[in-house]
Formats: C-alpha cells, structure tokens, sequence
C-alpha cells in the first residue's frame, strides 16, 4: 500500500492563492450554470448525485469540469456575493473555470484559487475531512 | 513554459491601444498563463456567450471594457440572452432583471459585435472554415465549430470570449494544437437498430451517454451511418458537452480530422473502447427524465435547444401533420432569426403557430421565465435542455423523440413509443 503525500504537492498552479476549508468531494463533475445558485451556493443539478449540497467555503474536489461556457460567469458572481467555494481542487484542467476566477480577481480582488493534483492522490484527497491550500499549491490534508 | 509575447501583444499589455485593450489583454494572458501555453495565436472570429446575464458580475465585466473604449478586432457574433426582442411580451421576469439585460446586450453591440442572439452561430451564412483559428464560446457551438466545421477554438467561458475578440488573441494551446485533438476513447455503437440509427432521437440521447462517460477525454464515435446530416451532430454535440467538459468529438467517416478510426485517434491506440448497446441507450434516455409519473396531463413542450434548425423544423411539420396541440399544452421552439426569416418564406412558420406552436427567438425556455408554471412535468427532445431545465426551472422534464413530443402535445398526455429502442 502506497502512503499517499502530505501536503500534496500539486500538478498545476492555475489560479494561485491561499485557502483553507472543509473538503467536499463531488462523486461527478457539475457545471456552475444551470449547477449552482450563486445566491446561496447550493447544488441545483437535479441530475446531480450531490444535488442540495453547499459548495461555499468548502475546498472542491472534482475530477473535471463540465458543461456550461457560462460557468464563468457563475463563479465570478458567487466571488462577488461570498458563496464561492474557499477553493477548486481538479485532476483535469478546466479553463471555464479558471477564467472565471481570474475575471472575480480582475474586479473584485477574489480570485478562487484552483490547482491541478495528480491522480494519484486524489483518493486521500476525497477521504481528508479538511484541506488548507498555500500560495506554492501545496495541500496539506487532515 | 513561460509565455512568450509578441511586441504588438506587450503594447496592447501596456495600453498603447487603451484601456480595454490592455484589460482584455491581461485576461487572455492570464488565462494563457493558466493553460501553460508557450504564446499566442491570432484568431480570426469570436462568439460571444458573455451577453447573457446572469447577475453583477457579468455587467461589472461589461462596463468596464465599454468604458475603456473597447472594440472587436475580428467579426464577433453573440450568444443568446435572457430576452426575446421579437416576441418581447412572453418575458414573465421582474422588470429590473430585464433591464439589467438589456443594457448588457446593449454594451456588447456597443463593441461591435453582431446582434445575432443565437447558440447555433454555425446555422448563420457564415461560419469559420476548417483550420481557422477562432475564440468561440458556448459549449454546444464549441463542440460543433471543432468537429463539425473543423475550425478550430478551446473549450472557452464567459469574458476571455470577448478579451480574445478585442485583442484578436487567444493562448495557443488546448484544441488550438493538433496534439490535443487527437481522439483518447472510443464508443462503438453496437446492435442499434436501423430505425434508430436514422432517427434525431438517438444523436442527444448517445451524446449524453458519451459526455458522462468521456468527462474531459476526447471521444471517437463509431457505428454512425456516414450521411448522419449536421443537425444531429449537433445535438450529440450540445448533449455531450452538458454532460461531460467535451469540446470535440470525432465520429468516423463523417467528421472531416475523422475519415477514419486510425485517423481520429491520430495514429494512436484508443485508452479505452467502450461498446454501446440499445440497453445502454435506453439507460441513458430513461436518466434524461427527471420523473417516472406521467400518469398526469402534459405541461408543456419545449423543442430547440440548441436552436432549431431549417431541418429540424421540416422533422416537426411532418411530426405534426396539421394536428392542433391541445390548448392545456404551451409549445415552444427556440430558435435564431435567420431560421425563422427562413421557415416564414417556405410558409412554415405560419402553419406551425396555427398548430399551436410558439415559437421564441433570441433566448431560450430554459434560460429566462417564459414558460407558466408546470406543475406536472414539461417534455423536450433536447438532451440539453432536459439535463438544465429541472435544476433552472424546477420542473420535471420527460425526454422523448420529436414525434412523441408531437403526438403528446396534441393528446395533452405522454404518447411514447420505445419499439425502435429495442435490441436489434
């Protein structure tokens, strides 16, 4: 049995930054449009195995994105309104996102930081309870 | 790698061609940065989904790059937003939210770009040719602008869209470069019945299965028959794109980098083959429907997501036949105004609103409160819409063929027939 790393040290900085939260780890990918109320956070996906959930604060685990250029949008609102989660955590890069988070610090000074792990340690990634995120994309997991 | 920019690009960087420019430029390096692509390359469109509003954040972005004097540099078009301007008194929103769209329309016409209002800019006169360089976002138009006309855009989001029109920059990464286009997982369709194969129904419905299963790998499709006309890839396409982060698909002998299997794959092995059987297929049309009782009358039925085109139009008339839908049934099509120029010429249009049909322009059902309140369940034939509408509306959908949302709409009731579902 492999030990996994800790802090794990990630593949990719996309949008650099510092944050700490409780981990929810999605069980699928979720779009933010037509995914996620920016008023309040809360999983709306009515295909979603997650949907009610409440992604603000929290350091969110998902494998990819999907769906929706809008996303964006989405994400830069939630930065705006405070229910943006604490940060995105990703194997595979996702630029909808990623630009998203850049605009929210272009006007607002909030970037959602978002690194790229490996695979490899995804699965202590989505079994750790909290996870605190440094500028350099190091997570240290509890 | 670090990013390398041209000395137009770092005087652009630098405001030499203002403040806008300079702020769009920050955007596309930034998210250049992001995507770790060594520089930039020059586009030669955009698309623009930024022009729908969905709350502050999009009109703080507008009006900052207004007020900066920003302009596009390359023929833009723009995305649906939350209003009809045709057909403006079937708004049912608060008055605010309709002014705060309108001025955010108004603000990206005001950069020059073109008041086309459609998720299908490929159904336009013109569109990009293949290996044209172009910065084109919604997801559905992305997927369809790479594999269809082969042209050439990353999966993009809101505001690097119109950053990349007013610079005429976008990272040279992603599905830009051939090494990223090069198909990773292969569905092959197996035992579907012919009826099937040569019906609109099966394109969203396998487009949904393969988006789920595919995620953020690019996936070759395989078992299509190869006269499969573009209004079905593009429903594989938009249906993919919800269900899974695809901004290209290769389907064998029929997308113009897939002439074949070997050739879709790039000269590599597929990861992964995936068979794809009717059971499958039923699978993932039943996982389309967000509910089980349809013991109760139909709500309403909304066709054209994406927007219709000339073609689908044709399939309804035929589905329709000159009945009239009941009147408890409210039926829309979304669709673009060329379309609809197009199906008032035939005549069309005509004969379909004395059927019963509305038909919505500029926006979409599942985007802006148009439809009344359905309190039992609403039916498209649309994998898309079926997969946002419950979550945006809060309503329950029932996915079904264009001819079962026909035949129910005029019987007020679900009508679904599942023989060309069967195994072969």
């Amino acid at each position: 049995m492999t030990v996994a790393p800790n802090p794990v040290l990630p593949q990719r900085v996309v949008v650099a930054g510092e944050a700490s939260g409780a981990v929810l780890a999605l069980d699928e990918p979720l779009s933010f449009w037509g995914g996620l109320s920016a008023e309040d956070g809360r999983v709306i996906d009515e295909h979603h195995p997650q949907v009610g959930a409440c992604v603000t604060g929290t350091v969110l685990v998902m494998r990819s994105g999907r769906g929706s250029s809008s996303a964006s949008t989405v994400l830069a609102e939630m930065a705006r309104l405070g229910t943006a989660p604490a940060a995105i955590v990703m194997i595979d890069a996702d630029e909808i996102l990623a630009t998203g988070s850049i605009v929210a610090d272009e006007l607002y000074g909030r970037a959602v930081p978002i690194v790229l792990v490996p695979e490899a340690d995804y699965p202590a990634i989505t079994a750790a309870t909290t996870a605190t995120l440094t500028l350099d994309g190091a997570l240290t997991l509890t | 790698m670090p990013l390398t920019l041209t000395e137009a690009d770092q005087a652009m960087l630098a405001g030499e061609t203002g403040d806008a420019a300079a702020m769009a430029m920050r955007v596309v390096t930034r998210v250049a940065d992001a995507m770790e692509a060594a520089e930039l390359l020059s586009i030669e469109g955009a698309h623009i989904d930024s022009c729908l509003y969905l709350g502050q954040a999009g009109l703080d972005f507008a009006r900052a790059l207004a007020a900066g004097g920003a302009q596009v540099r390359v023929p833009a078009t723009l995305n649906v937003s939350s209003l009809d301007l045709l057909h403006p008194d079937l708004f049912r929103g608060d008055a605010t939210t309709a002014a705060d769209s309108r001025e955010l329309m108004a603000l990206y016409e005001g950069m020059g770009c073109r008041p086309t209002w459609t998720c299908a800019p490929y159904q336009l006169e013109e569109r990009p040719s293949f290996g044209q360089h172009v910065a084109w976002a919604e997801s559905n138009a992305i997927v369809f602008a790479n594999s269809v006309l082969g042209a050439r855009t990353h999966r993009y989001g809101d505001f690097i869209d119109i950053c990349s029109a007013i610079t005429g920059r976008a990272p040279a990464a992603g599905l830009h470069l051939d090494a990223n286009r090069r198909g990773e997982i292969v569905f092959r369709l197996v035992g579907v019945r012919d009826e099937l194969l040569h019906h609109d129904a099966l394109a969203p419905v396998l487009g949904s299965l393969v988006g789920h299963r595919a995620g953020a790998r690019l996936p070759v499709i395989d078992g299509l028959p190869p006269e499969t006309p573009e209004h079905r890839l593009k429903a594989l396409g938009a249906a993919a794109a919800s269900t899974g982060a695809v901004g290209m698909f290769h389907a064998v002998g029929i997308t113009p980098e897939a002439p074949t299997l070997d050739a879709a794959l790039g000269g590599r092995a597929a990861a992964m083959t995936v068979d794809i059987t009717p059971a499958d297929l039923r699978a993932a049309r039943d996982g389309l429907s967000t509910t089980v009782d349809t013991s109760g009358a139909l709500g309403a039925v909304s066709l054209g997501t994406p927007h219709y085109a000339v073609a689908e139009f044709g399939r309804l008339r035929e589905a329709l036949a000159g009945r009239v839908v009941s009147p408890d049934v409210e039926f829309f099509v979304n669709t673009g105004r060329d379309v609809l120029h197009e199906i008032s010429l035939r005549g069309w249009q005509a004969e379909l609103e004395q059927s019963g049909v509305q038909i919505v322009t500029d926006t979409c059902t599942y985007i802006t409160p148009i439809m009344a309140d359905v309190h039992t369940y609403a039916m498209t034939d649309s994998a898309k819409w079926a997969h946002y509408a419950p979550g945006n509306l809060g309503i329950d959908v029932v996915f079904g063929s264009v001819d079962d949302c026909a035949d129910s709409a005029v019987a007020g009731r679900l009508v679904f027939r599942d023989e060309m579902w069967a195994d072969r």
